[in-house]
């Protein structure tokens, strides 16, 4: 296990220019940190600021000079302190120079590990690079940065730079900027070091790789272009989903004065007979079926063994074909990459021949791949050429798994060109599609490309670490809700949004959506029957109105609320004047789209829309000094989820901090200023148990 | 062979009980596979028979072997091979959701079994291809139109059957009857296994014996025990049915039932027994068939006047009749060899064929024969939607969309775990054990992940919470050009969506007005799909509807693509990168070289998806032959291998070896290339060292007194790891097994 550890040293900028992507940073670090710590607990890190105020480092001791270089945290195995270390990162004062930093982080590596763990030191630089480095002492500063270079390759360290260039407003530094790429691209040059440049917070999250996986190949051997001509390939996978970790069945069985339990929970499989019950059948003696008609047939592994399909190991060509005949939606899995065997040149030229060949005339090579001896399955699939733009890297290939013949389902569907002419869009409805498929842009010319897979992480994972992190600390801290930079990933960007926002609006007014009329509202009229009863008179009376009239969001006057703008149709009717039931007809249909959402939930996936829904109602209230509505309905609904158990619902609104209306805010309310929790007060014991 | 089919007694004893006949497999019929005998067209259709008997010999056996073409002389050859093989697109589409006003007859062979996951015991753990999203609950919105088929062959037996002869395979003539019955003999094994839900009978007419419920004279209904006349395929009926031409005249016999002097009418009774078995299930929820296999286009001939036209007129009144019932006849006629099958001679006015359908049907027919010859054993899925998603386009502006499976990767069929004693089927149970304790827990409501030293318990509320961080189902995020969408941005099989205006009407036109746009201006959708189970960022890909010749090949619709993060991307590439300098790259005359050797090696019209599983065919056939008790394990083609004969050509052998010159010089030796290396064989060459020091350091001690002492367990691993390395054991395990592995080895 320590064998693989990896020393790595961090080396962020904290310059005043970085402090307002610094939480990123700290994030997106003690993230690196606590995975170390869940996944390779024995690697150690070293945490090292540069642009601070005070310098503190062993070489400005020892020789002087590195000034505004701080050690914040020497070199040490990973550990909760770490992750705090990480998360509350000084703010520094003055400009830093980042090759002071390198220098620093390097000796502490040298002297820390001397020639061992050769390949797994790596040191990582989070900077703007905006401010230029100190001229040395003698040569130029590109001599100095090959010295430092070739320092690094000697000991074996990897520099991973990235480099964040949101939001600059300063062009004055533009040259200041291009110098120090090109220093830093020296290291690329020199060493095993891979530079990327950021703009937006999101992509420095993902910039950052957190976790790390010592790629293993999973065939090396020949590529057969022919029996007789043929190229050694090692093949990794390029991308491989990394899981939600995988949590243990927690067993509270174990006496708390227990300090070695391990409170897990063994699971145990039991086999019987389905016929009869009571009868055990023992793991072995257990056989496969198969299904021939209506009948099994069982199938002893042995004769399964016996007649296998067992192709020899070996990666063939089938032939080469245009790049148009491989549509991308075939592909099956995740992807692989084949690459020269390292130590063979004449491979290395062989392959970047086929490549770039490929890449010219717009081909892809098929092929037949058994990548184990032994394997019971031949895959086939496509080989897509992947010119390398880096002189030191290589070209490569990249494999996806092509279906076969049983595969694919052969599903028909109507063209569209025979759809009825009320469903095809007309000239001006085009136009606008048109122009929202181009403006509303994620990769703009001259800019970063947005959500760019390469530098979007999981938000998900993201979130389980930080809850963690949390839980480690409080046990019962709430899930921490996505933070801005997060939610950039699961929602539109609210900058292209408002920038575009007359090409949405105008989409919008071209496109018409209404519910389906014909649609069953069974399930929806069982919920309003059952909770009109308990609504007391004034609501009961509304009951003779038609409830399912056809929702119509285009016309002016609103009266029903729909499913696709309830808050808007809600403000709309119940600021209506024409008639005085209008209000009490709003908060009616409210409520009872309140009801909908809540009960016709999948796994709370209508909350938010609910709570949405329920706020307006709310502020409806309060404004037509309603209280009472509310309040009841409040009352109402939490009981009614408790007895569905839909109790995750009161759960949600207690930590949206939904209150009864008091007296202050609407005159006839009996709720007082301290009582307006008192609801979900009484549930914290229930919800925390 | 013999030792694996040896207890098939007992195997073939298993019969579920009728309840379970429900359970288990979606099926549907495709047209790729049944489309010979499917009645998505013209109601009544004819074949004729005029393949000769190798081609039909072989449903597996079709060479589907890749060729290669040479340049460009060859063309012709290869678009040839290349048109059969995409074969499964190039039938008439089937049925459709919507009903389509060009296809007049959307085919209802669907069946709505649901497929119940709890009922199958299956506790693979391998079994990792399972659509993963796969819902049961989602079944409540299959559509209706599910249906099987049933399905009566009439084989004609008459005596002409037997006389006349056609060309076989080894240039042998053989007999109609033999043509027609192997025909169905192959059809039907492989029906078993794709929709083994159809119901089939099979009934010889002009018969000596007679066996039908009605008792009326020269038809035979064939049959074996536990099994209604009309009903699911079985392994015994199928061997019965393999092994009836042995026995033909001994328990049927043939003989025609159609002569003067009697009033008998054996056409007139088959077609009756047909219909009569045929009653069974509702029209609705069944497609009914008939196949009628003749080679006597004149029935009547050999009667006169009167009689026969009333013979004809009752006759076709009989089929009339059963026509208004839903059932479609179909004819497979059987030509002679230097006379051609006559339809118009009576069987024309039995399946109502009128003139323009007689004039198209024998291209057709042809066409049609093939396929199903070259039927491929696939399970068949039932069309049906994943789930239904809301597409939100803005805030305040959602579309309802079906998704679809359409590419998932097929497996071998769910495992049944069975008790190898008695044969009956067997559920697994799950208990949850306290680990520290011992005690029985419930299905524990906490999980945990050990963090810090501690163990951070989380309620599946929580984990739930974690993973909802989206509220819309699908979410449009922005567009982007195709080209930013890399190979290597996948990680699992697409998902196609197709817009829906059950719930939301309008969202069809947005969805036909966005996708119209995309395939325009070349770009692609990202979207966040908020699924339960790992939400994630995805591309909608547009795809244009591709039609050729009548056949739908791909839809119209988009294709969902799940996009990796940058923590499931793998930075191979940098892995191996140069620090000394340059890497090698090619240069022109290489990649000239290469590109010459690529216009040589060209699959034109490469359709993905032409190759069967080797793997899959295999376990199918394995599994028929141990349920018909087939003596040879048949032999399975592998499609997927290379075309060695192509590549052997001269102009691709010279493409290659000049290419191969180009990049590795003359007299170029692999071998030397990579020892000369050597750091990629590190790893190896320290194995090797470290083998021949256990080699040495073995000699120093004398095993077999050790073991006779019973000293092993005095030596230290590492020095037992000595003898195990020295005689190339394995070298794992405690030293317990490294002890015992040691004495077996020295045979003590």
């Amino acid at each position: 296990m320590a064998r693989n550890k990896e020393g790595l040293i961090l080396l962020v900028d904290v310059g005043p220019s970085m402090h307002s992507v610094l939480p990123e940073i700290q994030k997106v670090c003690s993230l690196l940190i606590q995975k170390k710590l869940v996944y390779s607990k024995y690697d150690e890190v070293g945490v090292v600021v540069f642009g601070t105020e005070d310098t503190k480092n062993d070489l400005t001791k020892e020789i002087g000079g590195y000034e505004h270089v701080t050690v914040l945290q020497p070199i040490k195995v990973v550990d909760g302190d770490l992750v705090d270390v990480m998360q509350q990162l000084p703010r520094g004062t003055v400009p830093g120079d980042f090759m002071d930093a390198i220098v620093v982080g390097m000796d502490m590596l040298i002297k820390k590990y001397q020639e061992t763990i050769k390949g797994k030191k790596r040191i990582c630089l989070i900077t703007n690079a905006m401010y230029p480095i100190k001229d040395p002492y003698e040569g130029t500063k590109e001599d100095q940065v090959y010295t430092i270079a070739e320092q690094m390759a000697a000991h074996g360290m990897k520099i991973d730079c990235i480099v964040y260039k949101g939001n600059q407003k300063q062009d004055t530094h533009d040259s200041i900027i291009k110098e120090n790429d090109m220093l830093l691209s020296i290291f690329s040059k020199k060493t095993k070091a891979k530079a990327v440049h950021v703009e937006s917070s999101t992509s420095l999250l993902g910039a950052l790789r957190t976790r790390n996986i010592a790629p293993v190949t999973i065939y090396r051997g020949d590529l057969e272009l022919s029996s007789t001509f043929k190229i050694k390939v090692w093949v990794y996978k390029k991308t491989s989903e990394e899981k939600f970790p995988t949590l243990k069945k927690y067993s509270d069985k174990a006496p708390a004065t227990d300090k070695f339990a391990t409170h897990e929970i063994k699971v145990d499989y039991e086999y019987k007979s389905v016929q009869d019950p009571s009868k055990v059948v023992p793991p072995e003696q257990r056989i496969k079926g198969y299904r021939y008609g209506p009948q099994v047939i069982p199938i002893s592994s042995a004769e399964l063994e016996a007649v296998k399909f067992r192709p020899e190991k070996s990666v063939k060509l089938l032939g080469f074909t245009n790049a148009s005949n491989i549509m991308r939606h075939y592909y099956m899995k995740d992807v692989n990459i084949f690459i020269a065997d390292p130590g063979n040149k004449k491979a290395i030229v062989a392959v970047s021949a086929l490549a770039r060949a490929m890449k010219e005339m717009n081909k892809v090579a098929i092929l037949r791949c058994v990548w184990r001896q032994g394997q019971t399955n031949v895959v086939i699939g496509v080989l897509t050429p992947n010119v390398s733009e880096n002189d030191n890297i290589a070209d490569s290939f990249y494999f996806n798994v092509l279906p076969f013949a049983e595969d694919v389902r052969e599903f028909q569907f109507p063209s569209f060109s025979n759809l009825p002419a009320s469903v095809q869009p007309n000239t001006e409805q085009q136009e606008a599609a048109d122009k929202l498929v181009m403006m509303l842009d994620l990769a703009p010319a001259g800019k970063e490309e947005a959500l760019r897979p390469d530098f979007t992480p999981n938000p998900v994972l993201e979130r389980f670490y930080h809850h963690l992190e949390l839980k480690s600390k409080h046990p019962d801290a709430a899930v921490p809700p996505l933070d801005a930079t997060l939610k950039r990933i699961t929602e539109p960007d609210p900058e292209v949004i408002s920038q575009n926002k007359l090409v949405i609006d105008e989409f919008r007014r071209h496109f018409d959506l209404k519910e389906n009329p014909k649609l069953k509202k069974s399930t929806r009229r069982l919920l309003r029957d059952r909770t009109s009863g308990s609504f007391g008179g004034e609501v009961v009376k509304n009951e003779g109105q038609p409830t399912d009239l056809v929702t119509s969001t285009s016309t002016v006057k609103v009266e029903t609320i729909g499913d696709l703008t309830p808050v808007p149709d809600f403000e709309a009717m119940i600021s209506r004047r024409d008639s005085p039931e209008w209000v009490s007809k709003a908060i009616f249909g409210m409520k009872n789209k309140v009801f909908d959402l809540v009960e016709n939930s999948y796994e709370g996936d209508t909350y938010p829309k609910a709570l949405e829904c329920l706020i307006a109602l709310r502020r409806g209230c309060v404004i037509e000094q309603e209280p009472k509505q509310f309040n009841n309905f409040l009352h109402h609904i939490y009981r009614f989820c408790q007895e569905k158990d839909l109790s995750s619902f009161c759960e949600f609104l207690a930590s949206k901090d939904i209150t009864l209306i008091t007296k202050t805010e609407a005159e006839d309310s009996e709720i007082a200023e301290g009582d307006a929790r008192s609801l979900f007060v009484k549930r914290e014991p229930n919800s925390s148990k | 062979m013999k030792k694996v089919t040896k207890n098939l007694k007992e195997r073939i004893g298993l019969l579920f009980p009728d309840g379970c006949k429900l359970l288990g497999f979606l099926v549907v019929a495709g047209k790729s596979v049944n489309s010979a005998l499917n009645k998505n067209e013209p109601e009544f259709m004819i074949f004729v028979l005029l393949v000769p008997l190798q081609m039909l010999s072989g449903i597996l056996g079709a060479s589907n072997t890749m060729r290669i073409t040479e340049d460009a002389l060859y063309e012709g050859a290869i678009n040839k091979i290349s048109e059969t093989r995409s074969k499964p697109f190039d039938i008439p589409p089937l049925n459709s959701f919507h009903q389509n006003p060009l296809r007049q007859n959307p085919s209802p062979q669907l069946l709505h079994c649901r497929f119940s996951k709890s009922c199958l015991m299956d506790m693979d753990p391998d079994d990792v291809f399972r659509d993963e999203e796969d819902d049961p609950e989602n079944d409540f919105y299959q559509e209706r139109q599910a249906s099987k088929e049933l399905l009566v062959y009439l084989v004609d037996a008459s005596p002409k059957m037997f006389n006349i002869t056609c060309p076989g395979e080894d240039q042998k003539n053989e007999s109609h009857f033999h043509v027609a019955v192997s025909c169905i003999a192959q059809f039907i094994k492989v029906q078993i296994i794709n929709r083994p839900y159809d119901e089939i009978a099979i009934c010889f007419f002009n018969t000596r014996e007679k066996k039908n419920l009605q008792d009326l004279n020269g038809v035979y209904v064939l049959n074996v025990a536990e099994r209604e006349h009309l009903d699911n395929l079985t392994a015994q009926f199928i061997r019965e049915f393999d092994g009836v031409e042995e026995s033909f005249n001994k328990l049927i016999g043939s003989e025609y039932g159609i002569v003067s002097g009697s009033r008998d009418n054996s056409l007139y009774n088959a077609l009756w027994v047909a219909q009569a078995l045929l009653r069974k299930g509702s029209a609705k929820t069944a497609d009914k068939r008939i196949l009628l296999l003749t080679n006597e286009d004149d029935p009547f001939g050999n009667i006169k006047g009167v009689t026969k036209l009333d013979m004809t007129r009752t006759t076709l009144q009989r089929a009339k009749d059963a026509q208004d019932l839903g059932i479609s006849i179909e004819l497979l006629p059987l030509s002679r060899p230097n006379e051609e099958f006559n339809v118009s001679l009576f069987y024309a006015d039995l399946i109502g064929l009128d003139g323009d359908d007689l004039a198209q049907f024998m291209p057709l027919a042809g066409e049609r024969f093939e396929d199903m010859k070259k039927q491929l054993r696939k399970r068949m899925f039932k069309k049906r939607k994943v789930r239904r998603i809301t597409f939100m386009i803005a805030s305040g502006l959602s579309i309802e969309l079906n998704t679809y499976a359409l590419i998932r990767p097929t497996v071998p069929g769910t495992i049944t775990w069975l008790d190898s004693v008695t044969n009956l089927p067997i559920k697994a149970e799950r208990s949850f054990i306290c680990a520290d304790t011992g005690a029985l827990v419930q299905e524990p409501p906490k999980r945990f992940q050990s963090y810090k030293n501690e163990e951070i318990k989380f309620s599946t509320e929580e984990l739930a919470e974690i993973k909802r961080v989206s509220t819309g189902n699908l979410r449009l995020l922005g567009f982007k050009p195709l080209s930013c969408l890399k190979d290597y941005h996948n990680l699992r099989p697409s998902t196609f969506v197709f817009p829906s205006d059950e719930e939301v009407m309008g969202s069809t036109c947005i969805f036909i007005a966005l996708h119209r746009s995309m395939i325009r201006l070349k770009r692609f959708a990202v979207a966040f799909y908020g699924s339960s189970t790992r939400p994630q960022l995805v591309g909608l890909v547009a795809q244009e509807e591709i039609v050729v010749a009548g056949g739908q090949i791909e839809p119209p619709g988009m294709h969902m693509i799940y996009l990796p993060y940058s923590e499931d991307i793998r930075l191979i590439e940098e892995l191996h990168s140069e620090t000394t300098g340059n890497m090698p790259s090619a240069n022109d005359d290489q990649i000239q070289k290469a590109t010459a050797l690529m216009k040589r090696v060209d699959l034109r019209d490469f359709s993905v998806c032409q190759f069967a599983n080797p793997a899959l065919q295999s376990h199918y056939a394995v599994v028929q032959a141990l349920a018909l008790d087939e003596d040879e394990m048949p032999e399975i083609n592998d499609e997927t291998l290379p075309d060695e004969e192509g590549m052997a050509r001269p102009g691709i052998a010279k493409a290659l070896e000049e290419f191969k010159v180009s990049v590795y010089g003359e007299n170029y030796d692999e071998e030397n290339e990579n020892t000369a290396h050597g750091k990629a064989n590190a790893a190896s060459r320290k194995r090797k060292v470290a083998s021949e020091d256990a080699l040495n350091k073995c000699a120093y001690y004398d095993w077999p007194k050790l073991a006779d002492d019973g000293k092993l367990k005095d030596l230290t691993v590492q020095e037992l790891k000595y003898y195990v390395t020295a005689h190339k054991l394995p070298v794992a395990g405690k030293k317990e097994a490294l002890i015992s592995r040691i004495l077996t080895h020295m045979g003590k």
